[in-house]
């Protein structure tokens, strides 16, 4: 067995994460506490058990009592066991308090899952992204044979992390447009539903700069395994910094200047594999029963216009993918027509895909 | 003529007359309790190995990091009907088969109240699962949003294909088969008696399943309803759990687990019942607490009625009921805690020998509680907002399912048959299987605890590398279990056809007939017992106060 990970992989943990903010760090001492007087009591109750074990056996020449109650005992082992239990309900409720507590937040980020990604909007700022599991772990995952252990950070990367501030109180509201996932990082402390139609609060401030790793922890359909969460905490000058990048990069229009065809099916192949490949499948056979397949399909290998216009339009099934821009429509409509089985032998360059009004 | 035969006559066996049709149409039409009682155990054996062989695609899955074997959404429909078919086709039928045998022998009834109901709850079980099991051959697969059945997950078109009404009315003769089992439990009970056993003569195992059968009667029909609504907000466009159309996803929730939480104690209760009687047998001591335990069975039951919630603490519920289902939720460690310091105390000073039955019900007593402390850390809300929906949650809930239910399934298959078939068992085949069964069961579920709190979330293919070392270690113990599984069945198999060859005694075990009824009746039991009830209920536990 591999135990010798490479630093690209977290370390090898037994017990539940400290974690980075007062909130996790509360929960591992409960956590700790529970557990400890979890095992002084096995230690206690098993104890007696094996000591009986040991010694009142028939083969030892121990001949049985028959005694078969006791009020006095029986009322003691009620009475202690709720008096811990009493004990143990007190810090867990202050905890709750604060977890509870979303409250004079300094900035707001909203949090919508979707199939099978996950999507943050700044609500402060006008900074709104799509975060995806990162390309190598989706093609690893996808191929047969690849090996996993080769990819860093294993299906728990993603092309664009959620970037906040250190020591800011940073709220989050949750939802989503499809099913219900579960935004889980464990090194904050918590998880929340993110639920279809409603909106869910939580909140978190980080203790320390870094990046912090988790997962969709809601049953959410079939890729429910691969929508990951990587969260970069900053110290207030870099995070200020990376605000300003982003929105300069949010701004720029896209670049429609021509390809050549490997570029196209290059570039096609990430807008696929970011956007499509979750339910088409890697190879475009789709799921029989299900999801239709894009090898063969009369949609994709038809007028392109009309393609471009189903994409656009989505169906009661098919979500759909007007937010693609002229330049990655291009690019994923030469990938679809020409790979995937297909063979049209056009080659679609984002000015053509350009709308009229379309100023992206 | 034999309707007036003396049981504890032991020419009772030579009446022939009266046995069982003979030919196939013996088992469609029997109302016999106890081959009523046994098709229920042989079909619940028989689920248990499929149940399983779906367990062994998950960890053969799971074994490496990577997919290696099966796509995702079929990975996702196994375990959906792992659970489905070892909550609904092994663990509950199995229970209700040992019911069948054994409340009629332990209480002094000639049959159960309803015979042929009986039969047809029976049947329609077997209708059910069948129904459930046709959906793993039609295109777009079996239900893959998980047991719990969650929408909007589980009406998506693009995860669950044409499965879901076939779920839906299996789940309808499912509940229909419970609750009629259940009836018959309650009727049984309460008027079958023999007269000299008052209620609180009753063996524990009586007890439990009479709580039980109550809690069945109460929650199937609120999950028939939840699931008829998933029908109807798919087919019949209604937006009970749709927020587009004024309804809530979560509401579903709160229905499913008000009948989830119940549903869990019912396969626990007749647990608790079986081991409460197998303890003091091979301890040679009363149970310690009788009442107490009786009191405490009901108090786990009317508990199990006010904690659903805590199965949903991150759904996005206000902070009082954060507040209230963790409280409530912990007071249960009490009684339970009661019953575990009960089953110690029996032991405590006995004269213990250690058959197989007893093995596996030490075995029970000692995993089930670490299934218990691992319940109380997820009662402790906040905790729980780290250890929910991961393999944490796995390996408790399998901790008191497995080395809990079905240990005790199998201590008791080891206790009766021996009873029933008038044959022993083979001893040393049996403790190799509790060995196997103990050791196996502990390396393939004590790690998920680490991946749990390590962030592996349940319910996923495939995972990050981190996780693979405690994954690859938990898949080897679960074959190991598995194929373990093996010997039970050849066991089960020789006893019935003989085993050892030893002529086992009227009590079977050193001095059972002093703990109930059933041991004072010939081995093995003839077709009828009971015609005439007995006078006196030898319960152990009431020789002072009588």
């Amino acid at each position: 067995m591999a135990l010798g990970l490479g630093a690209a992989q977290a370390d090898y943990t037994l017990n539940l994460m400290k974690g980075v903010t007062k909130v996790s760090n509360d929960i591992y001492d409960l956590h700790m506490l529970i557990l400890w007087i979890c095992v002084a009591i096995g230690v206690g109750v098993f104890g007696v058990m094996f000591y009986s074990i040991y010694h009142h056996r028939k083969s030892k020449g121990h001949v049985a009592a028959q005694f078969h109650e006791n009020t006095t005992v029986e009322i003691i082992w009620t009475i202690i066991p709720t008096l811990i239990l009493v004990a143990m309900a007190i810090p867990a409720t202050y905890t709750m308090l604060e977890l509870n507590d979303v409250e004079k937040s300094d900035m707001t980020i909203q949090v919508t899952g979707r199939q099978w990604y996950w999507d943050y909007k700044y609500l402060n700022s006008d900074i709104h992204f799509e975060s995806h599991l990162d390309e190598a772990s989706e093609r690893a995952h996808r191929t047969k044979g690849a090996d996993p252990r080769s990819v860093p950070h294993y299906l728990l990367n993603v092309d664009k992390p959620l970037v906040i501030p250190v020591k800011k109180k940073v709220r989050f509201v949750l939802t989503s447009t499809d099913v219900i996932h579960s935004w889980w990082v464990p090194d904050l402390g918590w998880k929340k539903d993110a639920n279809p139609g409603f909106i869910n609060e939580a909140w978190t401030s980080v203790d320390k700069a870094g990046t912090y790793r988790g997962q969709c922890t809601e049953l959410c359909g079939r890729d429910h395994a691969f929508m990951p969460i990587v969260v970069i905490a900053l110290e207030q000058p870099e995070y200020d910094a990376w605000v300003i990048k982003t929105l300069e990069q949010q701004k720029q229009k896209p670049d429609l200047s021509d390809q050549s065809s490997q570029q196209l099916m290059a570039h096609g192949e990430s807008v696929y594999l970011k956007n499509c490949v979750g339910c088409h499948q890697i190879n475009g056979a789709g799921v029989p029963g299900l999801i239709p397949a894009l090898t063969g399909s009369a949609i994709a290998t038809g007028k392109w216009e009309s393609l471009d216009g189903f994409l656009r339009a989505g169906t009661s099934k098919m979500p759909k993918f007007d937010k693609l821009n002229a330049k990655e429509s291009a690019e994923l409509m030469t990938y679809v027509r020409n790979n995937l089985g297909n063979k049209v032998g056009d080659e679609l360059q984002p000015k053509q895909t350009a709308l009229p009004d379309d100023d992206d | 003529m034999s309707a007036v035969v003396d049981e504890h006559d032991h020419h009772a066996d030579d009446h022939h007359d009266h046995g069982p049709a003979k030919g196939l149409l013996r088992w469609i039409t029997t109302t016999n309790h106890k081959d009523i009682g046994t098709m229920y155990l042989v079909f619940a054996l028989a689920m248990f190995f499929v149940g399983g062989a779906m367990a062994m695609v998950i960890r053969a899955e799971l074994f490496e990091p990577g997919l290696q074997f099966v796509d995702p959404a079929f990975f996702n429909s196994m375990t959906t009907m792992h659970a489905l078919v070892m909550v609904f086709g092994a663990v509950m039928p199995a229970f209700v088969g040992l019911a069948n045998w054994q409340i009629p022998l332990m209480i002094g009834a000639a049959d159960m109240a309803l015979p042929r109901m009986n039969n047809m709850s029976f049947w329609m079980l077997v209708a059910g699962v069948l129904l459930l099991a046709s959906t793993l051959f039609m295109e777009g697969g079996a239900p893959n949003g998980g047991w719990t059945l969650y929408p909007p997950l589980v009406l998506q078109p693009i995860t669950v294909g044409k499965a879901l009404p076939f779920a839906v009315f299996s789940v309808h003769l499912l509940g229909i088969s419970s609750i009629m089992g259940a009836i018959n439990i309650i009727a049984t009970i309460f008027n079958m008696r023999a007269p000299a056993m008052k209620m609180m003569d009753m063996p524990l195992f009586v007890w439990t399943w009479l709580i039980t059968a109550f809690l069945l009667i109460a929650v199937m029909p609120v999950f028939a309803g939840a699931v008829t609504m998933l029908l109807t907000d798919k087919f019949f466009h209604t937006s009970f759990f749709n927020a587009a159309g004024g309804g809530d996803p979560v509401l579903y929730q709160h229905i499913f687990w008000f009948f989830g939480h119940p549903e869990v104690y019912i396969m626990i209760l007749p647990t608790f019942g079986v081991a409460s009687t197998i303890i003091p047998v091979f301890a040679r001591k009363p149970l310690f607490g009788y009442a107490s335990m009786v009191w405490a069975t009901g108090s786990i039951a009317f508990l199990s009625f006010i904690v659903w919630a805590h199965h949903m603490f991150t759904v996005g519920m206000p902070i009082a009921g954060e507040l209230y289902f963790m409280y409530a939720t912990m007071i249960i460690a009490v009684p339970t805690g009661v019953k575990v310091f009960n089953w110690t105390a029996t032991m405590w000073k006995g004269a213990m020998t250690f058959e197989t039955p007893m093995l596996f019900s030490i075995a029970f007593v000692v995993l089930f509680t670490m299934g218990g402390f691992t319940g109380l850390m997820m009662s402790i809300a906040p905790a729980d907002f780290q250890y929910h929906d991961t393999y944490f949650i796995v390996a408790h809930f399998h901790y008191t399912l497995v080395p809990a239910s079905i240990f005790i399934l199998m201590a008791a298959g080891y206790f009766w048959l021996p009873k029933w078939t008038g044959h022993m068992y083979n001893e040393k085949i049996g403790q190799l299987h509790f060995w196997l069964s103990v050791i196996s069961v502990n390396i393939l579920f004590f790690p998920q605890h680490f991946l749990g709190l390590a962030g592996m979330p349940r319910r996923i293919p495939d995972y990050a590398i981190q996780f693979a070392d405690w994954n690859m270690i938990s898949s080897i113990g679960g074959f190991i279990f598995g194929a373990s599984q093996l010997l039970f069945l050849y066991i089960v198999i020789d006893t019935v056809r003989g085993g050892t060859g030893e002529k086992v005694s009227d009590e079977v075990w050193e001095d059972a007939g002093k703990h109930g009824l059933e041991w004072t009746l010939p081995s093995p039991v003839p077709y009828h017992t009971w015609t005439t009830p007995p006078t006196s209920a030898p319960t152990e536990h009431v020789l002072d106060s009588h």
